[in-house]
């Protein structure tokens, strides 16, 4: 290939040259080049280095369906592997180098020593490594692991950055009347029609500049028809999006766009956005996504210098390079006759070879006046030449077979071998593509949505009749009746060729040349009982590069079909998934990365804590206080001290992320006592109960304190993590199964502040905060009560006598605006008493002493019996899973339950999540495992919660392991009650 | 990404809502045998064609509303308030 650029004509501004670097060397181009375009103007042939083989790879194609010049852009954190050459516009500044080779793409050592041949046959994996890990446990790891390397190293694609994507990346939702994709004649007119008739119409390019193939043309009229188009749609108030490519279409319309918006600027402005993810919904979708050239399947089809005809029109007109000095031009059709009288008029040597026997006059003229010799009946066999062609084998057709005919000598083999409708979009909608066996191609099926196809990506191959289908098009969209021109166009039938070889001999031609496949990767895949198209594909990977197979998947069907002795039709295609090209993570993440990748919810005491020197952990959505270190303490030091203190002075702990519902309304106790396993239709005013609800199986559900407040008014506080689940679950019960009830349900979980004061001087010190200290007396306010009352300053308050910690506590609630003034008064009084402050940490510690269960224990596969909790279950009323929670498997006596565990020897410690077994029978699933672990200051040794198949009565004397093999091997343990400290409860009655 | 057209709000994405479950069972009463509540919870048809579904619009007004989807193409053929009561009070479109 001896590619050069022209003095003049194309679309590049001369007078504007952009510096870039290319596999660390200086290169220049124009602006309007894309890399692959500088690149080939710039005499460079090896761009790449093929996926498994590391053949010498140059550029195929001048579109979305490059094959070979794949490139990694940019470097360090933004260096982005796998990207088309042809698809990159060229910015001043541009880096880019190539990829899979050593020590570059030009002088690959790996592909000097032939390496690679031997390995990577059609199922290679599969036969290489069956009986091996992964696939059975056991057996030859090491070989396996040593394998994975070597394979992994020699077989690849680019590397990606391993540090953090540092760009942006905006998601944005648009509606519109008519989206239409792709601006060649066909999407042009159908933006015009629509937008004529005030419809609002996206337009949507994935070149940075509007046409579609008008851009490779050379005719003037034919260009002078494009600007006028173009201006039109803008004083039309078409909205027109260049640098975007429609990757996904969905349902109802919703179509997913990547657009690129600094990728191209040589200085990124810094407040833009790398890149914008769009989600559009359409009440019209018009498809005018074109048509991709499709080659041929012979020896050595992949070397640098062969493309597609399709791609020289565009170097050549659009780019203003002459590809190639000496040409050899072999199509199946009519199409590549005019780039063939173009090449020559720029100075090319062009010799057309045409399988078809008969060529119609008008081409016959054409090419006589433009100095293009014709051969008829040929098709290339095997091409020439190492790192670039230098002449190809032609072969003439005989029976059904082939044999060789003349060589002639080219620097640039141009193929077509017909067009394939890009027809991705709309079989993302299930609509699957129709062989058409006149025009030797698949057609997109009629789609259910509102989706219509245009232009040549309907099957239309002439310019004007793909302007007409546009216009009928958008007309069919907008939902009037359109007649569109008749499909395909060409002057004579295109005559089909998929693959030439003789007869017996062994072949190198690229099926996919992307992931190597080769047409006998193809044919071993059949041999080998791989019939279905979709089997082949995985089995080959034909396809499933980045690229889908866009040059080759259809000559993959044709020799499928042929080796199956059956027409294209009957072996059918894969269907096609987005995203039509690469998206990257980072678009689909957007902002939602790091400290945005979920929603972060602070307490109304969040600040206060972190003033009095909390460590904040999440818990869910939450941030919560973990602990309250004092100074050089470690966080175990921190809890223990903490939990301590709560027993023997007091502790105050936020928890205002508890969910809390106002359950309101005549029917409310009949409500709750339906919800809750125990009774609450006799709850009195004033009083607090615990409460379990049970899901319609029979399993816990939630567990929570419900407090009535009056009448008619109840406050039902839910677990931190279960209170948005709980709230869908009472609307959904009050709106769908008991429409009868007159029960309103509120969240007012962000409306009130808590804390829970717990301690032997709990009283004390909530008694200095209030207006009325009496109003918390032991008899004003005993065990489970409830009052509103105010604290010191006027501030409303609810408190309610409860305990989690098992000491005398109470949850106090204000208006979250005052929670701060509360903890001020709180805090005044407990520091000099000797209190403190605790976090879930030690929270937990005290919970776990006291053997109450939380989400850990409560992890929706446990019974009400099973968490040792079914004196909870009432037995003279129905209520929400008390058929369900009767099945027999759920009442087996063997069923894990909740226990206590101790370490056999104190002084050591066990993990949460361990397994817990029998001392000789540690296999399989133990007989229960480890839910909680914790340091328990009331006890002075380590304990734990778990659950165990009988629960601890079945377990009484007998020796049980707690095992966990990953991280800490086998511990022996007790199995107690789950009570381990003060069982009787006296403490909190106190 | 499905639409639909909640009676409250107006037509908005999916991602606004929760699925619920199969519209068509009939909950037993409370006291009704395990069986029954059994068949309810357990029994469930794999629908492929049009069936009835409940969502609530979770990210919206928080109604539940009952949808007659296709399994197969999401197409939606009808939406209605779950609680009549409540839809008029509120002046839904039904
Ligand atoms: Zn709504």
């Amino acid at each position: 290939m001896s590619a050069s650029r022209l003095t003049k004509g194309g679309r590049i501004d001369r007078s504007c040259r952009l510096g870039f670097t290319w596999d660390g060397r200086s290169f220049e181009g124009y602006a309007g080049d894309t890399l692959a375009s500088a690149l080939m103007a710039s005499g460079e042939t090896v761009l790449g280095r093929s996926f498994k083989y590391h053949r010498p790879r140059g550029i195929m194609s001048a579109g979305v369906e490059e094959s070979g010049a794949i490139v990694t852009l940019g470097a360090g954190e933004r260096a982005e592997p796998n990207t088309k050459a042809t698809m990159v516009e060229l910015y001043d500044g541009l880096t880019a180098c190539g990829q899979n080779a050593w020590p570059n793409v030009r002088s690959d050592v790996g592909a000097a020593l032939g390496l690679f041949g031997r390995f990577f046959s059609a199922g290679f994996y599969y036969k290489t490594f069956m009986g091996l890990p992964p696939f059975e446990w056991g057996r030859g790891t090491g070989i396996w692991m040593q394998y994975e390397k070597l394979i992994r190293k020699a077989a690849g694609m680019g590397e990606a950055s391993r540090s953090a994507d540092p760009d942006a990346y905006d998601h944005v939702h648009a509606f519109c009347d008519v989206l239409v994709v792709g601006s060649g004649p066909a999407g042009l007119n159908a933006a015009l029609t629509a937008a004529r008739q005030g419809k609002d119409v996206i337009l949507v390019e994935q070149d940075f500049d509007l046409g579609g193939d008008l851009l490779n043309q050379s005719d003037p009229v034919a260009e002078a028809q494009r600007r006028e188009l173009v201006a039109e749609l803008k004083a039309a108030n078409v909205r027109v999006m260049t640098r975007t490519t429609a990757f996904g279409l969905y349902d109802y319309g919703t179509a997913g766009l990547l657009e690129r918006v600094t990728d191209h600027l040589a200085v990124k402005p810094a407040h833009a956005p790398r890149q914008r993810f769009w989600t559009v919904r359409a009440a019209a979708t018009v498809l005018a996504t074109g048509a991709l050239e499709r080659t041929v399947a012979f020896t050595n089809n992949d070397r640098p210098g062969v493309m597609t005809v399709a791609a020289a029109r565009a170097y050549l007109n659009r780019f203003g390079v002459l590809p190639g000095r000496n040409i050899v031009l072999s199509t199946n059709n009519d199409s590549a006759y005019v780039t063939a009288a173009e090449l020559a008029r720029a100075g090319a040597n062009v010799t057309l070879v045409d399988l078809r026997d008969r060529v119609s006059e008008v081409h016959m003229v054409a090419m006589k006046a433009a100095g293009v010799e014709v051969k008829t009946g040929l098709a290339p066999l095997k091409a020439l030449g190492g790192k670039s062609v230098a002449g190809v084998v032609l072969a003439r057709p005989r029976g059904k077979s082939w044999a060789a005919a003349e060589t002639l000598a080219c620097d640039l083999l141009l193929v077509s071998a017909g067009w394939s409708p890009v027809v991705n979009l709309v079989s993302h909608r299930g609509a699957k593509p129709v062989w058409d066996k006149d025009l030797a191609c698949f057609l997109p099926a009629p789609c259910a949505d509102n989706v219509v196809m245009a232009g040549s990506a309907a099957g239309h191959w002439n310019t004007g009749d793909c302007a007409a289908s546009g216009i009928a098009a958008a007309k069919t969209a907008m939902g009037e009746s359109a007649e569109s021109p008749a499909l395909g166009g060409a002057e004579t039938p295109v005559k089909p060729l998929y693959e030439v070889r003789l007869p017996g001999k062994k072949t190198k031609s690229f099926v996919d040349p992307q992931h190597d496949v080769t047409a006998a990767d193809v044919r071993l895949a059949h041999q080998e009982g791989f019939v279905s198209v979709e089997h082949l594909k995985r089995y080959t990977t034909l396809g499933m590069a980045t690229d889908q197979g866009k040059m080759g998947n259809v000559i993959g069907l044709a020799l499928m079909a042929d080796a199956l002795g059956k027409e294209i039709p009957e072996v059918g295609t894969t269907r096609f998934r987005p995203p039509y090209t690469p998206v990257a993570i980072g678009a689909l993440a957007g902002r939602n990365t790091s400290s945005h990748f979920k929603v972060l919810r602070r307490t109304p005491l969040h600040d206060w804590n972190l003033r009095h020197g909390a460590t904040m952990t999440d818990a869910g959505l939450w941030h919560r206080p973990w602990y309250f270190a004092r100074k050089g303490e470690t966080i175990t030091e921190a809890y223990i001290r903490e939990a301590a203190t709560v027993r023997d002075t007091l502790g105050i702990c936020d928890v205002s992320s508890l969910g809390k519902i106002a359950v309101q309304g005549p029917d409310a106790s009949e409500f709750l006592n339906r919800v809750y396993s125990n009774a609450f239709a006799k709850l009195a005013v004033g009083k607090a109960r615990y409460g379990i609800m049970l899901r319609d199986d029979g399993m816990v559900m939630d567990d929570g304190t419900t407090w009535r407040l009056a009448e008619n008014d109840f406050l039902l506080t839910t677990t931190t993590t279960n209170a948005g689940k709980v709230m869908v679950w009472l609307e959904e019960l009050l709106q769908l199964r008991w429409p009868d009830l007159k029960v309103h349900v509120t969240s007012v979980s962000d409306q009130w502040a808590g804390v829970s004061v717990a301690g032997p001087k709990a009283r004390s010190d909530i008694m200095a905060c209030l207006q009325d200290p009496a109003a918390v007396s032991a008899d004003n306010l005993p065990f489970m009560g409830v009052i509103e009352t105010r604290l010191k300053g006027g501030i409303k308050c609810l408190i309610a006598r409860i305990s989690f910690s098992g000491e005398l506590a109470y949850e106090v609630y204000v208006p979250s605006d005052y929670g701060e003034v509360m903890m001020d008064l709180l805090w005044e009084t407990a520091e000099p008493m000797g209190g403190c402050l605790y976090g879930l940490e030690a929270l937990g510690t005290l919970r776990i002493e006291k053997g109450h269960v939380t989400g850990a224990e409560l992890d929706g596969r446990v019974t009400i019996d099973d968490a040792g909790l079914g004196k909870m279950a009432s037995a003279r009323k129905p209520f929400i899973g008390s058929a369900l929670r009767q099945r027999p498997d759920l009442l087996r006596a063997d069923r894990p339950q909740l226990v206590g565990i101790f370490p056999k020897d104190r002084n050591q410690t066990f993990n949460g999540g361990a397994l817990l077994c029998k001392p000789d029978e540690i296999s399989g699933f133990g007989e229960g495992w480890v839910t909680a672990v914790t340091y328990s200051p009331a006890l002075g040794h380590w304990i734990g919660l778990g659950y165990v198949s009988g629960g601890h009565t079945a377990w009484q004397g007998k020796a049980a392991t707690a095992t966990d093999p990953v991280r800490q091997g086998d511990i022996a343990v007790e199995i107690v009650s789950p009570h381990m400290f003060d069982p009787e409860g006296e403490r909190m009655h106190g | 990404m499905i639409r639909i057209p909640c009676p409250f709000c107006g037509t908005r994405d999916h991602s606004e809502f929760a699925h619920g479950g199969d519209g068509s069972v009939t909950y037993p009463n409370l006291d009704a045998p395990m069986q029954d509540w059994h068949d309810a919870v357990f029994q469930r048809e794999n629908i492929c064609g049009v069936q009835v579904e409940t969502w609530q619009h979770v990210n919206g007004c928080r109604m539940w509303i009952l949808v007659e989807r296709d399994t197969m193409t999401h197409e939606i053929h009808s939406v209605r308030p779950a609680h009549a009561g409540m839809a008029k009070a509120l002046g839904a479109a039904s």
